[in-house]
């Protein structure tokens, strides 16, 4: 009975009843055995050659790479985000849409500044739009997801680069068509297996849509290039 | 039993109440931090609690000064060091939270799926009550995002017509055309609401103009895939009118006078209207041009092809047709 009795006050009731008095002589060494690792070891890696930080970046950014590729409900884009893996398949992208030559009279092709602009501006605002609907998702992680989904888009404009390398018909649409369409609805719904998540059960659909917007116009950005004769 | 005890001796509650002795500053924000989601946000008690957990923090660190440097000159200056880093960081977050604080829209943005899909769909149908002010909803999320969408299918216009732009990017111009409609009518007609003692509010303005984009997004779609000159006036009138005599009808409802209503809505419906055609015709031009011209090889091509069309622009134009027409004619 003492026992029930215990176990139901509150955890540290009984220590406000003990007192030290002052006759009992409490003394000894504390030595807490801090070495100089301690406040080391968050700088260690200054100390690795470059080529470790660079391939342990690299690593990082691949393996998100295949999280995106096979997308399953893994929380491994939200909890180490990084913008590196985005940022190389920006720059790809907007490289890729360039289209090399600078014609002056025939200004219809994306310039490189406009990709980077559209791209970045437009997962800013996804971003805030899924804040402002009560998402639980941060502002970077969610940049980070965007950015890493457009992986499925860069990898349909090298096929189209090459498609294009071809004759400029109609077959070669279509399979343009096909390509930027499938690849588009991957990066979608692997952008939305990732965000969905953060947001109330009925509001996914008001999330969803603006993804697909943005996933549509990179995708028609590729689908209307046509390189320069 | 409560005497004895100095400064512990409002310890009434079981949590724990207020000490007051550990008040140094209370955080005065005028706008109520709503990041913190849960339900209990914006009552003292939480607060109190924070304020505790970086009076306890400090001390932590405090601790781990004292344990790591024993030296009593490099333990001040690493308090003070972490203690300006603290002010500062603490200084910079409530600058932000009051300025940059993006919980002030947050209430604007609170839909569901279905109530969007009904206002789209109200949006085309005009109220028959005009003695009784008719409710608007006051939302961003739909606007928006029909903004967005009309910039998405003005971009696939401007493309297919081929349209160049010399001073500036196509997107730009996509987004400035639909951003500056709907801000720059909405405070307009705001503007003239003011002057003709309209009841209606600039949020209720920018709500109902934006959602006034869906007909204009619709009948776009069309005519940009469709080139149809007859279709396009028919959306034109039925579509546009429809969006327009719901505008018209709501403010209608909201304004008193027969003056004002008639100089209110009669400018809205021909803002409304003339950017549609605006928007049709800006970037059809050219299509239209080589589009007639293909068909009648006796027909002089300088003469089809739009006149308000920058100069570099047309002598490109013309050349094409030109070679088209030589190609055409030495079939």
């Amino acid at each position: 009975m003492a026992e029930v009795e215990e176990s139901s006050k509150p955890l540290f009731a009984g220590l406000s009843d003990i007192s030290i008095s002052e006759d009992i002589p409490v003394e000894g060494d504390i030595s807490v055995p801090v070495g100089s690792q301690n406040p080391d070891d968050d700088f260690s890696t200054l100390d690795e050659p470059v080529k470790d930080t660079i391939l342990r970046d690299l690593r990082a950014v691949g393996q998100k790479f295949v999280h995106v590729l096979y997308p399953k409900k893994s929380s491994a884009l939200l909890k180490d985000w990084d913008l590196w893996g985005p940022l190389l398949l920006c720059v790809t992208l907007a490289l890729m849409l360039q289209g090399g030559s600078a014609d002056s009279g025939e200004d219809g092709r994306p310039q490189f500044a406009e990709v980077f602009v559209i791209i970045w501006f437009g997962s800013v605002i996804i971003t805030l739009n899924s804040k402002l609907l009560g998402g639980t998702i941060s502002f970077f992680q969610s940049l980070c997801v965007l950015g890493y989904c457009i992986l499925p888009l860069t990898v349909a404009m090298i096929v189209c680069r090459i498609v294009l390398l071809g004759a400029l018909s109609s077959v070669s649409f279509v399979v343009r068509l096909i390509v930027v369409t499938a690849s588009f609805s991957w990066s979608t719904f692997a952008s939305t297996a990732f965000l969905a998540d953060s947001q109330p059960a009925n509001r996914k659909a008001l999330v969803v849509y603006p993804v697909f917007l943005f996933y549509f116009v990179i995708g028609w950005m590729i689908l209307t290039f046509s390189p320069s004769p | 039993m409560s005497a004895s005890q100095g400064s512990t001796n409002t310890n009434t509650e079981p949590w724990g109440s207020f000490e007051d002795n550990n008040i140094i500053q209370v955080t005065g924000s005028a706008v109520i931090d709503m990041e913190n989601m849960d339900d209990t946000s914006g009552s003292s008690f939480e607060d109190m609690g924070e304020m505790h957990q970086r009076m306890k923090e400090e001390e932590e660190v405090t601790a781990e000064a004292a344990a790591i440097h024993p030296d009593l000159g490099e333990v001040l200056i690493y308090l003070v060091s972490t203690q300006v880093w603290q002010a500062g960081k603490q200084q910079a977050s409530k600058a932000f939270n009051l300025y940059a604080n993006i919980d002030i829209l947050r209430p604007y943005f609170d839909v569901e799926p279905n109530q969007v899909r009904n206002r789209l769909i109200e949006s085309l149908i005009p109220v028959r009550m005009i003695n009784f002010p008719q409710k608007v909803a006051g939302e961003l999320y739909g606007p928006m995002m029909l903004v967005f969408t009309m910039v998405a299918i003005l971009l696939h216009g401007m493309k297919t017509s081929g349209t160049v732009i010399r001073e500036g990017t196509l997107m730009g111009t996509a987004i400035g055309t639909c951003f500056g409609y709907w801000l720059g009518v909405s405070s307009f007609i705001y503007f003239l609401a003011y002057l003709c003692n309209a009841q209606i509010t600039m949020l209720q303005m920018l709500s109902l103009l934006g959602y006034g984009l869906f007909g204009h997004c619709m009948v776009l779609f069309i005519t940009y895939n469709v080139h149809f000159h007859s279709l396009f006036y028919i959306l034109w009138l039925v579509i546009g009118g429809l969006s327009t005599l719901r505008m018209v009808a709501v403010l209608i409802s909201r304004t008193v006078g027969q003056t004002p209503r008639l100089f209110l809505c009669g400018t809205l419906a021909a803002l409304h209207m003339l950017f549609l055609l605006y928007l049709h015709f800006a970037y059809h031009k050219m299509v239209e041009g080589i589009l007639d011209t293909l068909e009648g090889p006796n027909i002089p091509p300088i003469q089809r092809v739009a006149r308000d069309v920058p100069v570099v622009a047309s002598a490109v134009v013309n050349a094409t047709i030109k070679s088209i027409a030589a190609v055409v004619q030495s079939q």
